[in-house]
């Protein structure tokens, strides 16, 4: 009777064991299967045309005298727009977790959460469609120009939609900051800010680059925002003023249209390789930072 | 295997068909049964504006319209998932060949014409343009709109996205093969166009005609050649940016495709095509 009592739950401890592992791994799984897929699809283009066309020239894939599968300028929007939603989010997110986190009373911060929250969860095409109609006119008449469909528009709804992630992050890194670091500095006679910035802030350091970096990740994955708002020119252009058209936005709008198997759609395919590669160097970077500051 | 399934199957179809029919002892039915169309986001409004007239006429058929584009619905008719496949263009060559190895004989049947038209804002005093001007504009040769008589200032250049029936188009017969500036704007649709160019005072666009007059005076068209695009320009050959809209269905339509297609071609099916703001056969 007793040797049975401990048999059964090892037996279930097992089960269970083996259920959380392969539930554990199917996301590992998962994650090979599109590497392989993509690469599936994505293979014969190296063959006919030949990688070089990716690096080569301009992004014009309906062409009728020549077709042009260079990536430079999907490449730069992508990356132009990323750099500048991060500026604009990064400094808006990290204030708002230290004021949430620290400065706040709590009346306040259930104030405010619940706001940051909701906007985490519109649709993109929602903002998108708040992009067309506010912020688009709203860069045009600021910045005196004819059209508000540009990189910066689209950078601005990012921002947007990065900072609920960024501030949330961040502020339960600054708040899992020990308590006796806070009070130590304090003892020393470090006013309440000094102690925010001088101790507070760096301790959290990992957690708010985790935060920053997922952010990143967010805009850079993002589609139906900027398909709305960036006006999609193929020109190769670091000014943000311009139009630009981002990687994410090619697939989307060229994917419905293009002949299965073509080399068009082998070069789409390219396109989210290289997508994936960047988001993958990202989390490398976020895990990196993550060790170095977290062994202080 | 799956090849010889099908094939099997679709003997037991006609097998079925011939007997249902040969039991009727040839009494005259209302028409009835199911037909898919797919294809042409152009089309879509006005090929469910048709389904629905005749499907209020004949309450046994069913019709389901679904969009995707020219290209998804040949393809659907090769693969034979569509009855009728609707095309903004015309069929390519290489689509009659991987048809012709599939066992397919596309038949077309131009069924509304679709002008296209080239929008400005009202605010510009440019009226009229040439068939060649808008080609230098659009390959990004005239950039200014002083060169084609109106102010000193840049042109914004509004096109749509290169999966799109109408830019194809646009690239084959204005642009005539050449290739688009790099700097124009890729919309998402024929309303971006019009929604950009209604608030741009410099910007140009293509748009369907029936867009055109839904938008009323937020934009202008110009007169390309001297004639401003309508309904009569159109249909009678004078405007020159015009294509068919077509259906294809595999070899010459029976049964109900048939009896569809002939509702669309008739008084009452070319009257939907002028309300839906398309451009008449006749």
């Amino acid at each position: 009777m007793k040797t049975l009592r401990l048999k059964r739950p090892q037996w279930q401890d097992k089960a269970i064991r083996l259920l959380l592992t392969g539930a554990a791994s199917t996301s590992i799984l998962i994650v090979l299967l599109i590497f392989v897929f993509l690469f599936k699809e994505a293979a014969p283009f190296a063959i006919d045309p030949g990688i070089g066309e990716l690096f080569k020239g301009g992004w014009n894939p309906t062409s009728m005298k020549k077709e042009m599968f260079g990536i430079w300028p999907l490449l730069t929007s992508s990356l132009l727009i990323t750099a500048l939603a991060t500026v604009i989010s990064v400094p808006v997110g990290v204030l708002s977790s230290v004021y949430i986190s620290e400065i706040a009373k709590p009346a306040e911060r259930e104030f405010f959460k619940p706001f940051i929250e909701l906007l985490a969860g519109i649709p993109s095409v929602v903002i998108g469609f708040f992009g067309i109609m506010v912020l688009g006119p709203l860069v045009k008449q600021v910045f005196g120009l004819d059209s508000g469909l540009n990189a910066l528009t689209g950078a601005l709804l990012l921002a947007l939609m990065a900072a609920p992630t960024i501030i949330s992050i961040s502020e339960d890194a600054i708040r899992s900051v020990p308590r006796s670091y806070k009070e130590a500095s304090l003892a020393t006679g470090a006013s309440k800010l000094q102690t925010i910035w001088r101790v507070t802030v760096p301790s959290a350091l990992s957690g708010i680059i985790a935060a920053v970096m997922l952010g990143m990740g967010r805009v850079i994955g993002e589609t139906m925002a900027v398909l709305m708002v960036t006006g999609n020119a193929f020109k190769l252009t670091l000014n943000p003023l311009n139009p630009v058209r981002t990687m994410t936005a090619t697939i989307a709008a060229e994917m419905g249209e293009v002949a299965r198997g073509g080399i068009h759609y082998r070069a789409l395919f390219w396109i989210g390789i290289i997508l994936l590669l960047f988001t993958f160097g990202l989390n490398m970077v976020a895990q990196r930072a993550l060790k170095k500051f977290g062994a202080r | 295997m799956k090849r010889t399934l099908n094939f099997a199957l679709k003997g037991l179809l006609i097998v079925g068909l011939a007997a249902a029919i040969a039991g009727c002892g040839g009494k005259k039915k209302d028409a009835e049964g199911i037909l898919q169309i797919k294809g042409s986001d152009t089309m879509l409004q006005l090929t469910t504006a048709w389904a629905e007239a005749y499907m209020t006429a004949n309450p046994k058929v069913q019709i389901a319209v679904t969009g995707g584009g020219s290209g998804t619905g040949i393809a659907a008719m090769i693969n034979g998932t569509t009855d009728i496949a609707n095309a903004s263009r015309k069929i390519k060559d290489e689509e009659v060949g991987d048809a012709k190895t599939n066992g397919v004989n596309p038949a077309e049947h131009v069924v509304a014409k679709d002008g296209i038209s080239v929008v400005v804002n009202p605010a510009n005093p440019v009226a009229e343009l040439t068939m060649e001007q808008i080609k230098l504009i659009y390959i990004g040769e005239i950039t200014n709109w002083k060169d084609v008589g109106g102010a000193d200032h840049a042109i914004t250049l509004c096109g749509r996205d290169n999966s799109s029936g109408t830019y194809a188009y646009f690239q084959k017969h204005v642009l005539l093969k050449e290739d688009y500036a790099a700097s124009a704007l890729n919309l998402q649709s024929n309303s971006a166009i019009v929604e950009e160019v209604a608030s741009n005072e410099y910007a140009i666009g293509y748009i369907g005609l029936g867009y055109l007059v839904e938008a009323g005076g937020k934009i202008a068209a110009v007169a390309v050649d001297g004639v401003k695009p309508s309904d009569k320009s159109v249909a009678s050959g004078s405007y020159k940016i015009a294509r068919g809209l077509q259906m294809y269905t595999n070899g010459e339509p029976e049964g109900l495709a048939k009896a569809f297609l002939e509702f669309i071609m008739s008084e009452e099916g070319q009257k939907i095509v002028r309300d839906e703001g398309f451009v008449a056969m006749q």
